[in-house]
């Protein structure tokens, strides 16, 4: 009986814990949507006015007509899926080379690979931007692709050849029996069978993609090629403050973030933590 | 039948040169195989390997060249002299340097400490069977997906002297006795950048150390208990020590990142009050002092020190590997 008392007082403290945490990471994104949806008037209230008394869609209406921000979602859309389809085409092929197939130099080689990542963005950005101004590639989504796949392919590359050499080498050797060459034992067979672990390493490319910020705010300084990160950091500096405005913003960028984040939640999970553990 | 017999001991020597044939044609096979081998491995890189050599390659070693260089576009009849060391040098005479760089330094210490505290508590949460963990597997999620600098943004407004939700619930706890200027001192700036950091990357921490704990057979803890030991003694003996690699992996991702930190400051205050990056600096200095020497020089400088970091845990992972 005392067992079973301290066993469930046991679990109601763990709920507390786990309602704190959780309220903690939500709340603001709450806070910030009550902004959105609050009159004007009641955003400068004080003591704050947490729900608000009526419900007020003039905010969303003001990004999408007073702020060009339909357009900057597109253009993060372009880019960052561009970017990911590409980077995984060109990482799958290059990571099956690094994991299965023998050569000298491989580790060497991974090894580079992976401490180009180690470069702070800063260290890439001026040359960078000297060569996309030369090949007038700034402003244009080749430009900002380009860089994306470049920064994004150390990632994709150690991910995925992780993924591959956790295949079994029985695969290649029926494959090479069979009379397959090497080009054809990576299409038809190795990367059908990673396909799932190139999904989850292709969403984190692309969150990676979307999210970034310096590159595509040095890169993209005309309003309308840039990108949702830099488009919001800059919102007050063209206009005063408009927290509305920026509340909104702000939920109608999370939204498509959270949707992708719910669906695709183990997708994610595992393409995390295949780059944690192996390290 | 010879092939029944040892034939290395019972049959001369002639009886091998076919065989011999035979072998040389199959090593000339293989080596013909190993040949196509390494070259399809090179044409399969060879696309990634253009780009990132283009893309990276050049302009890394480019930044280093630059590093060695005085290079400043605003006074470019200097000729761009090569001037060796400078650069470097003028890192440690530079005070605001000095200080940019004891504030990341600062800043990636009590981040990243948080961020394991945190990140262990909730991933200890999560390793246990309970109802709704779904949902806060997802929840943790969030935070990380969103960019960095809408979630600078959206704190900015939490933490706004007037109508901030920071002041607001402090307030109504009776925790501050009139709502404060959070973004206007340089401890309230630098509370309110560890806090957002901490809220934005202690999910994927833990995520990261989930992965490790879960490796962690259940069996063991059973066995413990049956041999008496305690709370405390099955967390030391038995998880640290096994998730003590996914700990230092999700420890070296994160310092070297707080190290780089751009987005967050560089939104949420600009740099004001003391809170100013090393790598802000640099990118002062190259894009709008268009000093690209010095710029690089210091860009460099941050590659050196979080490469020093790395090889600080991969000499811990190492021994770690090594144990095993």
């Amino acid at each position: 009986m005392n067992n079973k008392v301290k066993r469930r007082t046991g679990w109601v403290v763990f709920y507390i814990f786990v309602v704190i945490y959780v309220l903690l990471l939500l709340l603001p994104f709450i806070w910030q949507f009550l902004t959105s949806v609050k009159p004007l008037n009641e955003i400068a209230e004080m003591p704050a006015k947490w729900i608000p008394s009526a419900f007020n869609i003039q905010f969303y209406i003001n990004v999408f007509t007073k702020h060009p921000f339909a357009r900057y979602m597109l253009n993060s859309l372009i880019v960052a899926l561009s970017a990911t389809l590409l980077s995984i085409a060109v990482g799958a092929t290059a990571a099956y080379a690094l994991s299965r197939l023998h050569f000298k130099g491989r580790k060497v080689l991974l090894m580079t690979i992976l401490g180009v990542s180690m470069f702070p963005t800063i260290a890439t950005l001026s040359p960078l931007y000297l060569i996309l101004k030369n090949m007038k590639l700034l402003n244009t989504y080749q430009g900002l692709i380009l860089t994306y796949i470049s920064f994004s392919l150390p990632m994709a590359i150690w991910l995925m050849s992780n993924f591959f050499s956790q295949l079994d080498k029985g695969y290649e050797e029926a494959a090479a029996i069979d009379g397959c060459s090497y080009m054809q034992t990576f299409f038809r067979i190795m990367l059908p069978l990673i396909r799932p672990a190139t999904f989850s390493v292709g969403l984190l490319v692309f969150i990676n993609c979307w999210n970034e910020y310096l590159y595509a705010l040095t890169f993209m300084s005309q309003e309308s090629m840039r990108t949702v990160p830099v488009g919001i950091a800059l919102f007050p500096s063209n206009y005063q403050l408009p927290w509305g405005d920026m509340a909104a913003a702000s939920i109608v960028c999370t939204v498509p973030l959270i949707l992708l984040v719910l669906i695709f939640q183990k997708n994610i999970v595992a393409g995390l933590t295949t780059g944690g553990m192996k390290g | 039948m010879p092939k029944e017999v040892p034939r290395q001991v019972y049959l001369p020597r002639y009886f091998y040169k076919d065989d011999r044939i035979r072998c040389g044609a199959m090593k000339k096979k293989k080596l013909q195989s190993q040949k196509k081998e390494v070259r399809t491995a090179w044409i399969m890189m060879a696309p990634a390997l253009i780009v990132l050599g283009l893309m990276q390659g050049y302009p890394i070693v480019r930044t280093f060249w630059l590093s060695f260089h005085e290079m400043n576009l605003k006074r470019p009849q200097s000729g761009f002299p090569l001037v060796g060391l400078a650069n470097y040098a003028k890192v440690f005479t530079d005070s605001r340097a000095g200080v940019n760089i004891l504030f990341t330094l600062k800043f990636t210490v009590v981040t990243v400490l948080l961020e394991l505290l945190i990140g262990f508590i909730a991933a200890l949460i999560m390793n246990r069977a309970f109802k709704g963990r779904g949902i806060v597997r997802a929840a943790i999620l969030v935070p990380w997906a969103i960019p960095t600098s809408v979630s600078a943004m959206m704190w900015k407004f939490i933490y706004n002297d007037q109508y901030g939700m920071f002041n607001d619930i402090l307030y109504r706890l009776g925790i501050i006795k009139e709502y404060k200027a959070w973004l206007s001192t340089s401890s309230g700036s630098f509370m309110a950048l560890v806090i957002t950091d901490v809220w934005k990357t202690a999910p994927y921490m833990a995520l990261l150390i989930l992965a490790g704990l879960q490796m962690i057979d259940d069996g063991l803890y059973e066995s413990a208990k049956l041999d008496g030991a305690n709370v405390i003694q099955r967390f030391t003996k038995i998880t640290l020590p096994v998730a003590r690699q996914s700990l230092l992996v999700a420890l070296l991702f994160r310092t070297m990142d707080a190290f780089r930190v751009f987005d967050l400051i560089n939104v949420m205050t600009g740099g004001a009050n003391g809170t100013e990056s090393i790598a802000m600096y640099s990118y002062k200095q190259l894009m709008t002092f268009l000093d690209f020497g010095y710029g690089s020089a210091l860009a460099i400088m941050i590659f050196l020190l979080v490469f020093i970091i790395g090889l600080i845990y991969m000499f811990f992972l190492r021994n770690d590997l090594a144990a095993d």
